[in-house]
């Protein structure tokens, strides 16, 4: 009785390491806080006041990733928090990941909200929180700690989703992800109890120790726990036949908000679903690693076949990023350490990549983010070069060409695929990867081709987007230079746009950072990927 | 200082890049003032590096300068590493200083010319491009450097492209270049697959290991893409269309510095190369069949500059023959000799082209001795040193050559001796119709008025191309006696010995034989020079001695279009119309009809009802967790 008591009496409250914590306490700190100054605030916060809070918050947030590298590389990977959380090379990876993709994803939606006039720092501080939750889903080392980062990352998500108020897409957009996310959610939620019941741990090396440990006899309970779970990863990472949602989602959000999504709730989805099902449920992998298969093969050639049907770019995008999920399945599936890898690099690659293209796509949508059909970018290379050129080499990237990360990116995940013996499976991913780049390379024809279309005309009138737009970078002008022997100089480029029409700096950071990524790292692949194989997880 | 050897790449780069961004506001003449200073500036670092290589111990002079890993990928490591030893750097060295004096040549030579920016950015970029060829410490960085002066060289000769002639030769040396560059790339992949790596030094260090088969392959494949590059047969006749370039490009990248790249590329492989015989004769004999094929061509030719193309093709010839023969010493040492009297050859002609109001051909020339007194004086030495007269640098260089295929194959030095009576006899030909005879030129002159007015007079080059002539005449003349080993403790030659080991003569040839070759080398080519100085200064026109054969060059250029071209489009032809179109597009379109039909039925599945879409989900989970638990239970 005194025994209960005591324990009861001194809570044990574990050793809390706060560096490993440290970018989520940031993230939600900084949200939290920005949500407070504007709340104190006399009138209503300006948008730039908003994106300048919330991008030194991300920036401090990468800051305390690169101390958390430099922790792991010194010190090798460790679980802190009574093993809540993970830091190890994989987490810190994620982390950056998502630092950097909220970063970016902030100067897109910078450029957005003053073009609608949408005030307000809720956005901001939505993007914030919705990163804290794919950074905890990053380094979590419990099924429960899982749940709550999707939560976390996944409610921000459902708001964002719906936060143009004046387009009715937005609202329905957000209301179709919140009801499925909670429906895949409740699914996920039995899953974790289910693998609870068969192990009697939530906690992902416990897991991992019990199995090594014990013969079940009975595995039903178990394999049907981890057949839940992976119905709620992959309805995070849209993965078939759970992608239902993803087009009408993708469609209906503001597309900064689409750019961000798709890199975040990626990155987090995939970065939970490598480390339980690698870490805890290796051993089982002759079990799920089939059902993968399927998964991914359906994913991958939905994904491309059915993009190619779609004349809405943003819809079709949509899929586009379903046929990458495709993709980074290809790295689970092999389920060894190259995979792993293969899938960090892909999932780094890739969120520059997309929040790239829909920073583009933002701009080119024009007042109202209405104009997302192809014929919007008849002609695009007349009215904006520098723009075109953006989107060319971004799509060029998805579609794997060489001298891109994309190129890279895709050798790596089908060579783990090979590596693990999925010859079969390796062969789909490259014939979707030619059907996915018809729609890609269709997307770029129409930009170099025809005279602009009357449908878009409201593109350039007066307040029109891209007619002000683009400053082109040194880097990019060099090449024009060159190779057009009368190439106007820097100065006649913007010249020819003087408006007087404020350009939208903030766009132009996001898509040069993101173009420079992915071009300076295709052509010169070995930082990145050196970068890549620190991505280990702390159990392989 | 030897830590400096990446800013010899670095320097060029930077000025193209400078040019790149700011030529036009640089504008004439301040751009190629720029453009000349970042090569100088080379020139100055290769010396620096080359001073420490110098103070290294023989066999220790190997620098490896690794500057990032390039790429990772499985287990393909290149590192982007410069390699600095006695080959590259005597490379390094000839290719900035004659880059150096030919950038200051062409500040004169372009003046006024439309695009001048632009030529001086393309010539820095040549120059970090093939210094990248020279300094690459491993297979795939040279290609880089190999592909980079190609594209550069496509653009310089099609420079002034709104000539038809001019573009197309562009894309002539291009074709004819990636057709040969096919070797380099099947080259390395063999390589890799044989060795599992690319780095120069871990291929020879795994040589034993590679089956003699594969060696002689590897040999021949780079030999084929060095054939393109240095325009040897069957792949020459690129070289002389190029001749459309501007005459510094001419002189710098079709004489001195680029076509012998595929020289340096033989040379580098040496360890692979010397333990496969087959490969060294083959190298040898093309190289020897195209020095003699090549001269007579010159014989007949009219253009001044095509007949130097034609001797730089034949000169190649002879370099490839020294190679093949295992005197490497002796490839470098004619190609260093070489690309002093070439280019200054080149560079008087330039003079001549330029005083003349850009009239090329020989049979307009004549009497230029008189009204062209510098270019003329300069012009002799390069002329007498190719011509093999000693004791100029082309007779020690050529001798060095002809004297290591006598000791190894007699036929082929018999051969390349009368290739040195021929290359004797063409060079006093030109001479002899552009500097003696008649003043033919007038006629051009007053047919053309030009900048120099009407009846203007031939008048020698301004004073920034005089110097570079002035230079290189001088090089020329002392390039051969300087490199002799006048006493023991100097041989400069002995220098490349740790990367090619001992000279092939040394053991077999005595010092009498030596000088009975040496002597039989003088008379060949006094013999030549005594029959076409009197012949051709005489009379301007003999169409007995240029038959159409030469002048045609062998109608080469219309047996490859008639076997190669006619058959390729009619080919393409069918491809396009038959294959194209109908097995190809309809399987495409048949595929894509498949994917569009079945995407657009999969479409059908995007109701927007959530409730259809809830059910979705059910379906799919369900169909996971049966999967699942069926593996439990079976």
């Amino acid at each position: 009785m005194t025994e209960l008591f005591a324990a009861a009496g001194h809570l044990a409250i574990p050793r809390i390491s706060y560096l490993s914590i440290m970018p989520v306490l940031i993230l939600l700190g900084g949200g939290v806080g920005l949500l407070g100054i504007s709340a104190l605030w006399p009138r209503q916060l300006p948008p730039s006041a908003g994106t300048a809070v919330g991008v030194l918050v991300a920036a401090a947030a990468l800051v305390a990733s690169l101390v958390q590298w430099v922790d792991v590389s010194n010190h090798g990977p460790h679980v802190a928090i009574a093993g809540a959380v993970v830091q190890d090379g994989f987490s810190v990876l994620i982390s950056m990941l998502v630092s950097i993709s909220v970063l970016l994803a902030l100067f897109v939606s910078d450029t957005w909200l003053k073009r609608e006039r949408v005030g307000g720092p809720e956005l901001q501080v939505l993007m914030l929180v919705s990163a804290s939750g794919a950074v905890i889903m990053g380094e979590a080392n419990d099924l429960i700690v899982v749940f709550l980062g999707l939560e976390i990352m996944s409610i921000a998500l459902y708001v964002l989703a719906a936060f143009n108020a004046r387009r009715q897409e937005s609202g329905e957009a957000g209301l179709k992800y919140f009801v499925l996310g909670s429906f895949s959610s409740a699914v996920f939620v039995y899953g974790i109890a289910l693998v609870y019941g068969a192990t009697g741990t939530s906690n992902l090396p416990q897991i991992a120790d019990y199995l090594a440990r014990n013969v079940l006899l009975h595995q039903g309970l178990l394999l049907a726990g981890v057949a839940l779970l992976l119905v709620g990863f992959a309805f995070k990472v849209a993965a078939v036949p759970f992608h239902l949602w993803t087009p009408d989602v993708y469609q209906g959000a503001p597309t900064p908000v689409t750019g961000f999504m798709a890199a975040i709730a990626k990155a987090g989805g995939f970065a939970a679903l490598l480390r339980v099902f690698v870490s805890s449920f290796g051993l089982l992998r002759s079990d799920w690693q089939p059902a993968v298969w399927l998964v991914a093969v359906l994913t991958l050639v939905l994904g491309s076949v059915v993009a190619l049907v779609q004349r809405d770019v943003k819809r079709m995008l949509a899929y586009s990023s379903i046929n990458h999920a495709g993709f980074v399945l290809l790295g689970l599936q092999a389920a060894t350490a190259r995979g792993v890898e293969a899938a960090a690099y892909y999932l780094f690659t890739y969120s520059f990549m997309v929040v790239g293209s829909f920073a583009v796509i933002t701009l080119v949508a024009g007042p109202g983010d209405a104009a997302h059909d192809l014929e919007n970018y008849r002609g695009l290379s007349r009215r904006s070069p520098w723009l075109a050129l953006s989107l060319t080499v971004l799509l060029l990237s998805q579609a794997g060409v060489p001298f891109t990360t994309g190129f890279l990116a895709k050798l790596e995940v089908v060579s783990a695929a090979v590596g693990a013996g999925s010859d079969a499976l390796a062969v789909i991913a490259m014939v979707s990867a030619a059907i996915a780049a018809f729609f890609y390379l269709r997307v770029v024809f129409t930009m170099y081709s025809g005279a602009p279309a009357t449908a878009g005309a409201h593109v350039d009138g007066g307040g029109g987007m891209p007619a002000e737009l683009p400053r082109p970078s040194g880097a990019l002008l060099l090449a024009a230079d060159v190779s057009v022997a009368q190439a106007p100089t820097a100065v006649s480029v913007l010249g020819e746009q003087g408006t007087g029409q404020p350009i939208p700096s903030g766009a132009v950071v996001a898509i040069s950072l993101c173009v420079a990524v992915t071009v300076l790292f295709g052509v010169w692949p070995a930082p990145l990927t050196s970068f890549a194989h620190l991505a280990r997880l702390i159990i392989q | 200082m030897i830590h400096a050897a990446f800013l010899m790449f670095l320097l060029p780069l930077a000025g193209f890049v400078v040019l790149a961004l700011s030529g036009r506001r640089l504008g004439d003449p301040l751009a190629g003032w720029v453009g000349t200073a970042t090569v100088t500036g080379s020139f100055v670092v290769a010396c620096i590096t080359a001073a420490g290589l110098l103070g290294m111990p023989g066999p220790a002079r190997h620098f490896d300068q690794t500057l990032f890993t390039w790429i990772p990928v499985g287990g393909l490591n290149v590192k982007a590493a410069l390699l600095v030893d006695p080959l590259s750097m005597t490379m390094a060295l000839f290719v900035t200083g004659v880059s150096a004096l030919i950038h200051l040549y062409s500040i004169g030579y372009m003046k006024g010319d439309r695009d001048y920016p632009k030529f001086f950015l393309y010539m820095n970029l040549f120059v970090a491009s093939m210094l990248l060829l020279v300094l690459g410490d491993n297979l795939l960085f040279t290609f880089v450097g190999w592909e980079g002066v190609g594209v550069c060289s496509y653009w310089l000769v099609a420079f002034w492209f709104g000539r038809p002639s001019a573009a197309s030769a562009g894309k002539k040396a291009f074709l004819y270049n990636r057709l040969a560059d096919v070797g380099f790339l099947v080259a390395i992949f063999l390589v890799f697959e044989r060795t599992g790596t690319l780095q120069y030094q871990g291929i020879f260090a795994h040589v034993s290991s590679i089956d003699p088969a594969s060696r002689t392959a590897i040999c021949l494949l780079l030999f084929a893409a060095a054939a393109g590059k240095s325009a040897q047969l069957p792949l020459f006749p690129w070289l002389a269309d190029a001749m459309e370039g501007p005459t510094p490009v001419s002189a710098l990248i079709h004489a001195a510095t680029m076509v012998t790249a595929g020289v340096y590329l033989m040379c580098r492989i040496n360890p692979i190369l010397g333990l496969s015989h087959p490969a060294q004769l083959v190298v040898a004999s093309v190289g020897v069949a195209t020095a003699f094929v090549a001269a007579t061509i010159g014989c007949a030719q009219q253009d001044i500059k095509k007949v130097l193309a034609y001797s730089t093709v034949s000169q190649l010839g002879y370099m490839f023959l020294a190679v093949g023969t295992g005197a490497y010493e002796a490839a470098i040492f004619l190609m260093v000799a070489h690309a002093f009297f070439k280019a200054e050859l080149f560079l008087g002609a330039g003079s001549v082209i330029h005083g003349l109001d850009d009239e090329q051909d020989l049979k307009r020339m004549g009497n230029l001795r008189r009204w062209m007194p510098l270019t003329f004086a300069t012009f002799i030495f390069g002329w007498l040193a190719i011509a093999g007269i000693p004791p100029l640098a082309g007779f020690w260089a050529k001798g060095d050559v002809l004297d290591n295929a006598y000791v190894r194959f007699p036929a082929l030095w018999f051969v390349g001796l009368v290739t040195a009576a021929l290359t004797a006899y063409y060079m006093s030909r030109l001479s002899a119709l552009a500097f003696w005879g008649d003043d033919r030129w007038r006629d051009v002159l007053k047919a053309r008025p030009g900048q120099h007015g009407q009846g203007a007079e031939p008048h020698d080059a301004p004073r920034v191309m005089a110097v570079p002539l002035v230079v290189l005449a001088v090089l020329s003349f002392v390039g051969g006696v300087l490199l002799l080993p006048w006493h023991p403790g100097w041989a400069p030659l002995s220098w490349l010995g740790p990367v090619f080991g001992a000279r092939l003569y040394d053991a077999h040839l005595s010092g009498t034989s030596l000088w009975v070759l040496g002597l039989v080398d003088t008379v060949v080519a006094l013999g030549g020079l005594g029959v076409a100085l009197p012949l051709w200064s005489a009379q301007a026109h003999r169409p007995e001695l240029e038959p159409a054969v030469l002048q045609r060059s062998y109608f080469l250029d219309d047996i490859y279009d008639a076997v190669i071209g006619r058959p390729g489009q009619a080919l393409a032809r069918f491809s396009a119309v038959v294959v194209d179109n109908r097995i190809i597009d309809g399987a495409v379109n048949g595929v894509g009809r498949l994917a569009r039909l079945s995407g657009t039925g999969l479409r059908r599945v995007q109701t927007g009802f959530v409730r259809q879409y809830a059910l979705g989900i059910v379906i799919g989970a369900v169909g996971l967790l049966a999967f699942m638990v069926a593996r439990a239970w079976s």
